[in-house]
């Protein structure tokens, strides 16, 4: 055997995994993967990526079964391994980071007791030993008080600090290979910049090979060797990963790239002037009992305009759009639309009030009853706020689904035979039945794929010139912001920190949060992680206070 | 909230509920069509009979008057007097409560660990040839009446086999075991009825947690099957299951009538529907509350065990 097959650690053929109902999930995928090499699996979601990176495991999930081809690990194909085999091999050579540390650990046991269990269990150290080994783990990876931190259960840590857990018990048997499915998507921006640094560091310092699954090029950019790129369970292509991000040779993978390049490199939407104020946001505190949410707020979006409210996870950005309807009742302050108060409860408020702002929901799947027909759920708010007659309903709820650019023979579909982005129009046209002057978009787009979500942000600003209504626009993505805001209002814990217009706010950061935000949004560069930690080293020298 | 001010709160709800269901036991004696005086009197009574008794039994006070004494009473251990007997029901009820309990226990020990176990079990080879027939037998025998379950397993057991006496005779100062002998086939019947419900709820909530991201994980880390069932699915799985076995806890004490009856065996069932058919209503009402207390009691101890299981409650006082 030569010294580059000796090398070899993975090697898939012709690999071939279906659903019980029949439809194909992986279609003749090959791949190969090195020692200490680092393969991004990238692609939308149903790409199949997820169902790849859980082959080398010779797992499927419910309903789906390995039907063909070979996963060869060091040369030994993995599908002909009975159940012990593949339980000593599970944990052992290859193991598995899950995409939702949060879900992914029981809630009922000590992260301690998980991460001890693989080793212990698979008769490879003493409870003692796992146990060091555990604390040594969680030291390199930088999480609080490394000797107690086992103890905590689950709930006892963030987000943050339990995917960095997950990967200490992936490593805790030293395994060949690591299997990663986005593992940062469900972090915070200034959160995964950390746990991305950190499982570098853990998969350079092991020499452990890694499939690093996920949808974010920015992301990948920063940890892998090479980058495969799938669509619709089948390879689009596959190369290193500057051959990837600069010079795409297949169009699916072109338009991925230009996607992202579109995200970084826009500085928001300049406005000549601001028009007419339609809200005004003021000084308005929002409490979940003693606790307090939203602290003095005060801003205004004017006719026309998209306001992008910005924040991590618990600062409050939600809670203010909640507040804004009325779902929520503000403690303090008041919003105004015009010149009237809107009373802090929507049950209070009139008609006109209500039907002046609307609301589109962050999950587009679960916003529409799957029993009504697309006809049922536009009619419905179209005769409730018009009192139209059939034939106006009819009429106006055609003219509602051209507008978000969908056939009209919608009319008698479901929910469940739309696409995510075109429920999300539905959702869209649902809010704009109503004739809105302010719509609120709650994470509108965060559920979608990023050419879709592109697709839809291109909508929105094409209802807006056309309608000229105002957003409101809640989101954690500064990509999303950088495309379509006018203005942006920054919040970290319940304050607001920066607000402004988004080229200044971008170009100039006026606080220290902002700024620690907009560096941890990773570029689509292979050098960008190694610069924003060096960066971010000499500014925290320089200011000592830096906010978590 | 910590755990013992969730104890204390989920205590008083319980008392509360107690009080509340006296107050319906109450009102529901009184409802019942001609007073206790008419039914002692029965046909031969005369109107001036009748006011002589009404006020010798207190029956002239308002209602609301009435359930306080009789609050008070019980409260302080006194139940009140059997109208047919005359004897304070206390006396009468204790030891048929003991013998009750009695039963009730015998039938938990080898309900619960078989009900549960098996369910457990049922989960781990889940869709096997045991968990279909475990399956299958539970809801045969849940699916005939008491009676006639009863009735078969004396017609097997006492008059062919001879094994087993088909009556649960027992008495005060009876030798422990000669009671065991007694009560098997009455306890083997409860069995029957309430291993069905337990064994599906325990099988139903820890497949139900098999589908959680957490016990793919732990399946990625290489664990087999019964330890992953065992130690990640079944303690998630707790709350219902102990739910469910409260109920049934609760079932084998207050729904045993038509098994003693069958095996003629003086628990408070009988005594309840003794006292029913001669309309002695102080004592239904004793039994009625009895019923009460070990149902409400169960079930608040069934919620406290459920939060006790659950480490985001047990834990809070760390933080």
């Amino acid at each position: 055997m030569s010294a580059a097959a000796q090398d070899m650690l993975l090697q898939i053929r012709g690999l071939r995994i279906e659903a019980s109902n029949g439809a194909v999930l992986t279609n003749g995928i090959d791949l190969d993967l090195r020692r200490g090499e680092v393969l991004g699996l990238i692609g939308e979601s149903g790409a199949g990526k997820s169902t790849l990176g859980l082959a080398p495991l010779v797992y499927a999930r419910a309903g789906c079964s390995i039907t063909g081809g070979e996963i060869l690990l060091a040369g030994q194909d993995l599908r002909k391994l009975d159940a012990n085999g593949r339980r000593s091999l599970r944990g052992v050579r290859v193991a598995y980071v899950a995409q939702s540390a949060a879900a992914a650990f029981n809630p009922s046991m000590t992260l301690m007791a998980q991460v001890c269990e693989g080793p212990i269990r698979h008769g490879l150290m003493g409870r003692r030993e796992a146990e060091a080994k555990a604390v040594e783990l969680f030291r390199a990876l930088d999480l609080p008080t490394p000797e107690t931190f086992g103890q905590r259960y689950p709930h006892e840590a963030s987000g943050g600090q339990l995917q960095r857990a997950m990967a200490a018990m992936a490593m805790s048997c030293q395994p060949d290979l690591l299997v990663l499915d986005e593992p940062t998507t469900a972090l915070d921006v200034t959160t995964q910049i950390e746990v991305l640094a950190k499982l570098r560091e853990l998969i350079r310092e092991h020499n452990t090979a890694a499939l690093y699954v996920t949808h974010d090029l920015s992301v990948v950019a920063q940890i892998a060797d090479r980058i495969m790129v799938l669509r619709h369970g089948k390879m689009v292509e596959t190369g290193t990963t500057n051959e990837i991000l600069l010079s795409p040779r297949e169009a699916y993978t072109t338009a991925l790239v230009a996607e992202r390049q579109a995200a970084m490199s826009g500085h928001g939407v300049a406005e000549a002037a601001r028009g007419e104020t339609v809200l005004t946001v003021d000084d308005v505190t929002v409490k979940y009992g003693p606790v307090v949410a939203v602290k003095g707020i005060s801003f205004t979006v004017s006719r026309g305009e998209t306001v992008a409210v910005v924040g991590e996870s618990g600062s409050g950005k939600s809670t203010l759009a909640y507040a804004a309807i009325g779902q929520i009742e503000a403690a303090g302050g008041a919003f105004r639309f015009g010149p009237a108060a809107l009373p802090p409860s929507f049950k209070n408020r009139s008609l006109e009030q209500r039907q002046r702002i609307q609301l589109i929901y962050q999950l587009p799947d679960i916003a529409l009853n799957p029993r009504q027909k697309i006809g049922d759920i536009l009619g419905r708010p179209v005769a409730f706020f018009e009192k139209t007659s059939a034939a106006a309903t009819k009429a106006r709820v055609a003219e509602l689904l051209t507008l978000v650019g969908l056939p009209l023979d919608y009319i008698g579909r479901f929910p469940g035979q739309l696409s995510g982005g075109q429920k999300q129009r539905i959702c869209i046209a649902r809010a704009l039945a109503a004739r809105p002057e302010l719509v609120i978009c709650d994470e509108v787009t965060s559920a979608l794929d990023p050419l879709v979500a592109e697709d839809i942000l291109k909508l929105l600003k094409k209802l807006q010139d056309e309608l000229g209504v105002s957003y409101l626009f809640i989101t954690h993505d500064l990509g999303t912001v950088k495309r379509i805001a006018h203005r942006v209002v920054v919040m970290l814990k319940g304050q607001m920190v920066a607000e402004g217009p988004t080229a200044d706010i971008f170009d100039t950061p006026p606080d220290d949060y902002t700024r620690k935000l907009l560096l941890s949004v990773p570029e689509m560069r292979t050098d960008w992680l190694d610069e924003a930690l060096a960066r971010r080293d000499i500014w925290r020298g320089g200011i000592a206070a830096v906010p978590a | 909230m910590g755990i013992l001010r969730f104890v204390a709160a989920r205590a008083a709800l319980g008392v509360l509920t107690l009080i509340a269901v006296s107050i319906l036991l109450y009102l529901g004696t009184q409802l019942l069509p001609g007073d206790v005086a008419s039914a002692l009197l029965g046909q031969s009574a005369t109107p001036e009979a009748l006011a002589v008794l009404r006020a010798k039994l207190g029956l002239n006070e308002p209602a609301y008057l009435r359930y306080l004494h009789w609050l008070w009473g019980v409260v302080h251990g006194n139940l009140g007097n059997s109208l047919t007997t005359g004897t304070p029901i206390a006396s009468a009820l204790m030891p048929r409560l003991g013998n009750t309990l009695f039963l009730a226990g015998y039938a938990a020990i080898i309900a619960v660990p078989l009900a549960v176990g098996l369910g457990i079990l049922s989960a781990i080879r889940e869709g096997s040839l045991m968990d279909r027939l475990a399956s299958i037998l539970s809801l045969a025998t849940i699916s005939f009446p008491e009676f006639f379950v009863s009735y078969i397993l004396i017609v097997v057991f006492a008059s062919e086999l001879g094994w087993l006496p088909s009556l649960a005779t027992v008495y005060g100062g009876m030798d422990f075991w000669d009671r065991v002998d007694a009560t098997t086939l009455p306890a083997i019947t409860l069995t029957l009825v309430v291993v069905a419900h337990m064994l599906r709820m325990t099988r139903t909530s820890t497949l139900a947690v098999m589908s959680a991201p957490y016990v793919e994980t732990a399946f990625l880390k290489g664990l087999s099957r019964s330890r992953v069932v065992l130690s990640h699915a079944l303690p998630n799985a707790l709350g219902p299951i102990i739910n469910v076995v409260a109920i049934n806890l609760a079932y084998l004490v207050v729904g045993v009538v038509v098994v003693e009856v069958v095996f003629v065996y003086p628990g408070v069932g009988q005594l309840m529907v003794d006292a029913v058919t001669k309309r002695d209503l102080p004592v239904v009402q004793a039994c009625g509350l009895v019923f009460a207390i070990v149902f409400i009691g169960l079930n608040t101890i069934a919620d406290i065990c459920a939060a006790l299981a659950n480490p985001r409650l047990r834990s809070r006082k760390r933080q």
